[in-house]
C-alpha cells in the first residue's frame, strides 16, 4: 500500500538513499500475552478491515483456526499447553509480521520497492512490485511472509500502514476486549510494558518480560511473556531470532563483490587483447601445410 | 574467409547445435539471474517481458540448459581426462596468456585449460541444478535452511560459471579460427597443427 512518500526509512533493492526528510515517531504495537484471552477477535478484525477472507477450513481438534499464516490470513493465534511450575498453562499468542528494524525480508527481496520500511518502523510489501520469488519468506526469521497460491504475491500483516498513516490504531488493536494489544510510540509501549511486567513479577511470574528481541535490532510488534526466558514455549517464539548468516553472505558483501570480480575479467580479457594482440596461426605453420599440399600435388 | 575441403572437421552438426542449445540458454539465464543478484542488473528484467516474467521464466531456462549441458558432458567427457601432458600445460599457461605458445606441450582435442574448463562448468552445473530447484518456490517448498543454503549456492556458483563463461568466450576470440568450428564445425589444418597438435596427427595421420 503506498501511502506515506516522504518518511521510509528503507527500500528494497535500492543502493541510494530513500526519500526520508521527515522524521515520524517510532510506533510499537504490544501483545501482552498475559492478558489475552484467545478470542480472536483480532483475526477477524485483521480479515474486516483489510479485506481478506481466508478460506472456511476444516476442524483440526485444537483451537488454531486457521492452523496456520496464509497469504490471507496475516494474523493467527497460537494456543499451547504447557506444565510450569507444576501448574498446566495455556499460552496463546497472536503471532504475526513482528516488523524488524533490520528486516530479512527486506534485505533478501531483490524487486526494487517491493518491500519498504517507513521511519515509523513499519514494513510494507507493496505487492504491485513484487515478482514472487519467495527470497521474503527465505529471508525472515520469524516465519511470516507467504505467497498467494492466486496471483504468487508475497503477503503479510501492515501492521495496518493506512489506519496508522491516519493516526488510527490497527484494526487488531481496536477490537481486543481485554486491552491485550496496545498500540502507540515504542518509547510508550515499552514504558506500558514495564508497567506490566512488574505485576506480573509480583503475581509470581518471576521471569515475566519484554520479547524485543536484539538480534533484528528490535521489533515493531513487541511481546509481554510471563516466561520471557523461554520464548520457546509460546509455539516456538525464537529466543534470539538473526538474519541467518547464510542470508548475510548471499545478500551482504559477496554481491559487490562478485560484480567487481565479473566486470573484472571483462575489463582484463579486453586489455589482455590490446595489449598482447590476437593469437594467431604462425606463419611457419601456414608455410609448412602449404608445402605439403604442393608435395601431394606433385 | 576460405574454406577448403581439407579443413578438418571438428564437430559435427548435432554437437553445434547442442552447444548453441547451451550457449543461448546460458546467455538467458546470465541476464535474467544477475536482474535477481544485485539491483544493478535489475533492468535487465526488461529483455523479459517484466521482472514477473522473468522469475517466471529463469527456472524453464534452467532446465533446458541443465539438459542440454548433459548431452554436452556425456558428449565430451571422455576427451577431457586429464593427462600428465595436460598438467604440464597448466603449468606453462602463463606463457601461453603472455602470448608466447612456442613450447607449450603438444596437446590432442583439448588441452588442460580448456579440461578444466569443462570440469569446473560441469561442476558449477551441477551445483546450479541442485541449488536450483531447493530455491524454485513454485513448484517446490523446502525446509527454509536448505532453501537458505540453496541461495548462496546459487548466487556464488552463478557467479563463477559466468566468469569460467567470460574465460571461455574470450578464448574462442583470442584464439583466431576458432570461432568457426562452432558455427559450421570445421577449423584449418594449420590451426589443428599450432594448437592441437595430438589431434592433428591423430586425425591426419601425419
Amino acid at each position: 500500500m503506498a501511502l506515506q512518500s516522504l518518511d521510509i526509512k528503507q527500500r528494497s533493492a535500492t543502493t541510494t538513499p530513500a526519500p526520508q526528510a521527515r522524521q515520524t515517531v517510532e510506533i510499537a504495537k504490544l501483545i501482552d500475552v498475559s492478558a489475552c484471552i484467545g478470542c480472536k477477535a483480532c483475526q477477524v478484525a485483521c480479515s474486516e478491515w483489510n479485506d481478506i477472507r481466508d478460506e472456511v477450513g476444516n476442524c483440526h481438534g485444537v483451537y488454531d483456526n486457521p492452523m496456520d499464516l496464509t497469504a490471507n490470513s496475516w494474523t493467527v493465534m497460537r494456543y499451547t499447553e504447557v506444565e510450569q511450575n507444576n501448574k498446566l498453562e495455556w499460552l496463546i499468542r497472536k503471532d504475526g509480521c513482528m516488523h524488524c528494524s533490520d528486516p530479512g525480508c527486506l534485505k533478501a527481496c531483490p524487486a526494487p520497492g517491493a518491500i519498504i520500511q517507513y521511519s515509523n518502523g513499519i514494513v510494507d510489501f507493496h505487492q504491485e512490485n513484487c515478482i514472487g520469488c519467495g527470497y521474503c519468506v527465505t529471508g525472515c526469521p520469524f516465519n511470516v511472509p507467504r505467497i498467494s497460491q492466486k496471483d504468487s504475491k508475497a503477503y503479510k500483516c501492515t501492521l495496518c500502514s493506512d489506519r496508522v498513516a491516519v493516526n488510527q490504531a490497527p484494526a487488531c488493536a481496536k477490537a481486543c476486549p481485554t486491552g491485550a494489544i496496545q498500540f502507540g510510540s515504542k518509547e510508550d509501549m515499552k514504558d506500558y510494558a514495564s508497567k506490566r511486567i512488574t505485576d506480573l513479577k509480583e503475581r509470581g511470574y518471576e521471569k515475566a518480560g519484554l520479547y524485543d528481541p536484539e538480534g533484528v535490532g528490535g521489533t515493531h510488534v513487541m511481546y509481554v511473556l510471563h516466561h520471557a526466558d523461554k520464548p520457546e514455549l509460546y509455539a516456538g517464539l525464537p529466543a534470539n531470532p538473526t538474519i541467518s548468516a547464510l542470508v548475510s553472505i548471499w545478500k551482504g558483501f559477496t554481491k559487490p563483490l562478485a560484480t567487481l570480480a565479473l566486470a573484472g575479467i571483462a575489463l582484463g580479457s579486453l586489455f589482455h587483447y590490446v595489449t598482447k594482440g590476437p593469437n594467431e596461426v604462425s606463419k611457419e605453420i601456414e608455410d609448412e601445410i602449404e608445402a605439403e599440399d604442393k608435395e601431394t600435388a606433385k | 574467409m576460405i574454406r577448403d575441403p581439407k579443413d578438418l572437421q571438428r564437430y559435427s552438426a548435432k554437437e553445434r547445435s547442442n552447444h548453441w542449445v547451451v550457449g543461448i540458454s546460458f546467455i538467458l539465464l546470465a541476464l535474467s539471474g544477475l536482474a535477481f543478484f544485485h539491483p544493478a542488473f535489475f533492468p535487465l528484467t526488461q529483455l523479459f517481458g517484466g521482472p514477473v516474467w522473468a522469475r517466471i521464466i529463469h527456472p524453464f531456462l534452467g532446465v533446458l540448459m541443465a539438459l542440454s549441458f548433459l548431452g554436452l558432458y556425456v558428449k565430451f567427457k571422455h576427451l577431457n581426462k586429464m593427462t600428465p601432458a595436460d598438467h604440464e600445460w597448466l603449468k606453462k599457461a602463463k606463457n601461453m596468456v603472455d602470448g608466447n605458445d612456442h613450447d607449450m606441450p603438444e596437446q590432442g582435442k583439448y588441452n588442460g585449460g580448456q579440461k578444466v574448463m569443462f570440469w569446473a562448468l560441469a561442476v558449477c552445473m551441477l551445483l546450479m541444478t541442485v541449488s536450483g530447484i531447493l530455491i524454485w518456490r513454485a513448484y517446490f517448498g523446502f525446509d527454509v535452511t536448505l532453501v537458505r543454503l540453496g541461495a548462496v549456492v546459487h548466487a556464488a556458483a552463478g557467479a563463477v560459471m559466468i566468469g569460467l563463461i567470460m574465460v571461455h568466450v574470450y578464448a574462442a576470440i583470442w584464439v583466431k579460427g576458432t570461432i568457426r568450428a562452432m558455427w559450421y564445425g570445421t577449423v584449418t589444418r594449420a590451426w589443428a597443427k599450432q594448437h592441437h597438435r595430438g589431434w592433428y596427427r591423430q586425425v591426419t595421420g601425419k
